[in-house]
């Protein structure tokens, strides 16, 4: 089956394998390993992406029903030369040690900000709850998304 | 298939057809190998199951719009589903299609007597919770309906509590899940999930309280002793009979206090 989509911005189409997941998509067929593949259960957030403007895990989402949709990834979430603040700020803070979890968690927050640009502590580690971190860093990625609140623009 | 209209969605049921709303269930089953649907019908784009219109709410309504729009113990309990990943993906019709007994917006609907709306090409009815649930992961849903939506009463009680018990704050299975509601007269409601194969009513603490205006604390403790005996918990790979047994009657309990503060 051959669907259309819109990934990252792009229109592309691909060649979907029934009953296979978005995540197996992104990955397998768009060369676009950012989404990590870990529990495939919707446990641990590592595969979140921006689907139709909602975060939600893309091991979920059957491929065949991303039809004419509109994807965010890891890899869109940065301009072309540089990183995003979000990732900046997680690079200055050493909010990531073995990385995982680390391109999930920059597209839940990427989501949590595109709707409160200053939340506060309790918010971000609600907004968090579906990302698991297995090195615990935790402490380290709050910080480092309290500094992007704190910076925030009124 | 990505049907558009409920009546093409119901076109298509029937013959091993899978209904797919947010995935949450049914792709996990997948992912493992556990299920592998020859077809399934995409109900995503199914404007009709969004359609949220006071009492009734479509079965593709989500936990997100539940949690901050939904009547107060329903939206408490949303807000427990999953995490947010989940939330905005998994629908209540899709929660009564799997009728896990952990299931978190169930208590809600059985404290309030909903309803749940059946529809097939040639018919439609509506189904009291009661009824709709029958065993663990079965419901009277046959393969050539889908679920789409469900009906509260036009009045809630006044108050209304959701609480459950699990091993972690957040992105947990119900231990124990349960909702006491109390109206002004005094009518209190129990029901509780993760305690029998289907969400379950403390029928005799129900109407034990619901006699009682102003309760003392002998009449809590007897209410919460009531609850503990009523229920028909097993022992699994979340929790023991006992402990389920035990945190029904304090869930309870303090579900109930804090209706009466």
């Amino acid at each position: 089956m051959i669907i259309e989509l819109t990934v990252n911005g792009e229109p592309v189409t691909a060649r979907i394998t029934n009953p296979g997941s978005l995540l197996d998509l992104l990955r397998d067929e768009l060369g676009l390993p950012g989404s990590k593949n870990a529990c495939e259960q919707g446990e641990c957030g590592s595969c979140s992406v921006i689907f139709d403007g909602e975060l939600v895990c893309s091991c979920l989402v059957m491929a065949a029903d991303a039809a004419d949709s509109s994807v965010v990834t890891v890899e869109g979430v940065s301009p072309d030369d540089g990183l995003h603040p979000i990732q900046e700020a997680m690079h200055r803070a050493g909010a990531v040690q073995c990385g995982f979890c680390t391109p999930g968690i920059v597209v839940a927050a990427v989501d949590l900000f595109s709707r409160n640009s200053r939340p506060s502590s309790t918010q971000i580690k609600e907004a968090l709850a579906g990302n698991i971190c297995r090195c615990t860093g935790y402490g380290a990625i709050i910080r480092a998304l309290e500094t992007v609140a704190m910076g925030a623009e009124t | 298939m990505h049907p558009n209209s409920i009546d093409e969605a119901l076109a298509e049921m029937g013959d091993g057809a899978i209904p797919l709303a947010g995935g949450t269930d049914l792709m996990v089953e997948v992912n493992f190998g556990h299920v592998r649907p020859e077809r399934v019908i995409g109900l995503r784009r199914v404007a009709d199951l969004h359609e949220w219109d006071g009492p009734k709410i479509g079965a593709g309504v989500t936990w997100r719009r539940i949690e901050t729009h939904g009547p107060k113990a329903l939206a408490e309990a949303a807000r427990t589903v999953g995490s947010p990943q989940i939330r905005n993906a998994g629908t209540i019709g899709g929660n009564l299609g799997t009728a896990s007994p952990a299931g978190d917006g169930h208590p809600f609907l059985a404290a309030v007597d909903a309803s749940i709306e059946l529809t097939s090409a040639a018919s439609r009815r509506t189904v009291a919770w009661r009824e709709f649930f029958t065993g663990v992961k079965e419901t009277v849903r046959r393969p050539d309906e889908l679920i789409t939506a469900v009906h509260l009463p036009a009045e809630l009680p006044e108050k209304q509590c959701f609480g459950k018990i699990g091993i972690r704050n957040a992105m947990v299975i119900a231990t124990v899940c349960a909702v006491v509601t109390r109206a002004d007269d005094g009518k209190t409601t129990v029901a509780l999930g993760s305690v029998a194969p289907t969400p379950v009513r403390a029928t005799g603490a129900e109407t034990m309280m619901s006699s009682i205006a102003n309760p003392t604390s002998s009449d809590l403790a007897e209410f919460q002793r009531l609850v503990s005996d009523e229920v028909r918990p097993i022992t699994d790979h979340r929790s023991t009979e006992e402990y389920r047994r035990h945190g029904a009657g304090v869930l309870t309990r303090r579900l109930l206090e804090r209706c009466l503060a």
